[in-house]
């Protein structure tokens, strides 16, 4: 009996995620192994015993390329395939779970994504629904168990283990190469929403496009990012990439402002994540303003700039 | 092209989501439905699609019979046709969904044709299985990829379409052959809203409707719970922009000047 842990990488980086999954497995009281794949899985496969993998399974076999959903997916159901675990899973990233409903397809086995907690036999969990903003228990009934865990449910800690990697040659279909990686456009590097260590959101009530430049005169004062609520991308005031929220960008600053935001429950699940919250509306009952640690009442076009010239003001 | 997009109705919770006394579902007796947003875009994204290339957009719930007001929402921005695949309402598991939506795109097959592409969400708004479209897209023997953010005929060789993906280092671009699958996500485009000529067609368009159903699946919902409730007592920094000192201050200590 093992747990095997399904690894994401990109061309050998292993994200974050995936070591919180690793200590999961190791919570199962099984022996944990890993199974990588694809470009740079040698790679990915070095770092993997750090976090308690004593077994790393490496597919191999023609037709394993860069990511590939389907090539890399049949090349996961190899290794289950030869090794029989009672438990399978990844992490609640875009690849891993899309490499896990990948193996669930191809074995007609049962997927639990993102889930929370999950007891010890993997027969019962707690999974979000609605990005978070719910949660459903669970049954899961399976010969071999398939879930993922949603990210920062766990705190990924290290554990040295043998890490020894084996060698698994697997049969991938020339056919199921078709969905691979054509090409990759590199994006300006940088800090993103996700990274930013000021965000300062606006909502419906900034009211246009043209009225999100004190907000972004902020961002700039105080080396932060614009972001924004689903309100103002469906008008067309800012792209979706601005977006917070379940269906957008789920960040982490040390403080967010968020001004003319009502903090609807999907709006918050992107916001939870933040050290800090100072909400600015005129409604002192509002949903972000209760759940905020600071706030201000007040008209966001009024606060907005006093902020600023404020913070002017005191760099001299 | 021969398009079909998969919707599913969902309610529009505001600032907290009630449950049911039978902790079974969300409370949506005062609530507005939507089409799930990456859904949403997926309609928009077929509608362009059909405008570019011609052809003929189809859209597709499985569910209770109210999930007809989604079906006329999709045809009033411009699906040319729309079909119900009816439940209980009850909440159905990923492999039961997914059977279901096979069989139900097979018979739909059979009678007017392949489609091209079957546009997907990345995951529905409300259960989040992340695996549906990944389900039928296998058992129909066509690729998929999920979490698209562009599609593109024109640049793609014969018979393909391009889909790009966001990754945090940039997006990568596959290559698909058609028959394909894809999942979108919500930023792909900006869903437009309906014209007068529009809402008329959904009010006079047909529903079809298409009888299938799965098995169970090894998943199954015991209940529905609320996360743990964040309590923040809540520090009222000031009224209007005279707060502006005591925000910098707090900046300050935060060291985020
Ligand atoms: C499945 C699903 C997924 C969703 N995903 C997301 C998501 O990812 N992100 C997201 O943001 N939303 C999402 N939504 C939408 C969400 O439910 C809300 O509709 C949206 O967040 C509301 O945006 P808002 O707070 O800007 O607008 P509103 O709710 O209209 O709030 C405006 C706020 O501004 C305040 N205000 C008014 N005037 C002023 C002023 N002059 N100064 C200061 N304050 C003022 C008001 O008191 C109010 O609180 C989703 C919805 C669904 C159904
Ligand atoms: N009941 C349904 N009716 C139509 N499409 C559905 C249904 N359930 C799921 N889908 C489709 O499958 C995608 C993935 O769903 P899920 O696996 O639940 O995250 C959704 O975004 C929809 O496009």
């Amino acid at each position: 009996m093992t747990a095997l842990v399904v690894v994401e990488h990109d061309r050998g980086a292993v994200p974050d995620a995936m070591f919180e999954a690793l200590t999961a497995a190791r919570g199962f009281g099984m022996p944990v192994h890993a199974a990588v794949t694809g470009d740079g899985a040698a790679e990915a496969a070095g770092v993997l015993g750090a976090w308690g993998a004593e077994v790393v399974h490496h597919a191999t076999g023609a037709n394993i390329g860069d990511y590939s959903p389907e090539a890399w997916g049949q090349a996961m159901v190899g290794v289950v395939e030869a090794t029989s675990p009672s438990i399978v899973l990844s992490a609640g990233t875009d690849r891993g779970n899309e490499l896990m409903a990948q193996v669930a397809a191809r074995m007609d086995l049962p997927f639990v994504a993102n889930c929370v907690e999950v007891s010890a036999d993997g027969s019962s969990m707690t999974r979000a629904q609605w990005g978070g903003a719910l949660h459903e228990s669970a049954t899961l009934t399976a010969d071999t168990k398939l879930l993922s865990f949603a990210p920062h449910s766990i705190e990924a800690t290290e554990q040295a283990a043998a890490g020894t990697v084996a060698e698994v040659a697997v049969d991938v279909d020339a056919g199921l190469a078709r969905t691979m990686i054509k090409d990759r456009v590199v994006l300006s590097e940088g800090i993103t929403l996700a990274t930013a260590p000021v965000v300062v959101s606006g909502g419906r009530a900034v009211g246009s496009e043209e009225a999100f430049a004190p907000l972004e005169e902020l961002a700039g004062e105080l080396g932060g990012k614009v972001g924004c609520s689903r309100a103002v991308t469906n008008n067309g005031w800012r792209p979706h990439s601005d977006q917070v929220g379940q269906t957008g960008t789920r960040i982490a600053p040390q403080i967010y402002i968020a001004s003319g935001i009502s903090g609807a429950t999907q709006h918050w699940v992107g916001a939870m994540g933040s050290k800090n919250i100072l909400a600015i509306n005129t409604d002192p009952e509002a949903n972000m303003v209760v759940k905020a640690g600071w706030a201000v009442i007040g008209d966001l076009h009024e606060v907005i700039p006093a902020i600023t010239e404020e913070v002017r003001k005191r760099k001299g | 092209m021969r398009i079909l997009a998969l919707v599913k109705r969902v309610p529009a919770p505001g600032a907290r989501i009630n449950i049911t006394a039978d902790e079974q579902y969300v409370d949506d007796k005062n609530l507005g439905h939507a089409i799930s947003p990456h859904e949403e875009c997926g309609v928009e994204a077929a509608v362009q699609l059909i405008e570019q290339h011609g052809g003929e957009a189809t859209v597709m719930s499985m569910g209770a019979d109210v999930s007809e007001e989604q079906l006329r929402a999709a045809v009033s921005v411009g699906m040319a046709k729309m079909v119900l695949v009816p439940t209980d309402g009850t909440p159905k598991d990923p492999q039961e969904t997914a059977a279901a939506l096979t069989a139900a795109i097979q018979q739909l097959e059979a009678e007017e044709g392949a489609f091209d592409l079957i546009i997907f969400g990345n995951e529905s708004a409300d259960q989040g299985g992340f695996q549906v479209g990944i389900r039928i897209a296998h058992a129909l023997g066509r690729p998929m990829v999920n979490g698209i953010k562009g599609l593109d005929v024109d640049g793609a060789s014969d018979g393909h379409i391009l889909a790009n993906r966001e990754i945090d280092s940039g997006v990568e671009v596959y290559e698909l052959p058609m028959p394909a699958c894809v999942g979108v996500k919500e930023g792909i485009n900006l869903p437009r809203y309906p014209t007068m000529k529009g809402r008329l067609a959904s009010k006079k368009a047909e529903l079809a409707t298409v009888e299938a159903a799965g098995e169970a699946g090894g998943q199954a919902q015991v209940k529905l719970l609320s996360p743990p409730e964040v309590v923040n007592e809540t520090v009222i920094l000031g009224n209007g922009p005279d707060a502006a000192p005591a925000i910098v201050d707090l900046l300050e200590e935060l060291g985020v000047m």
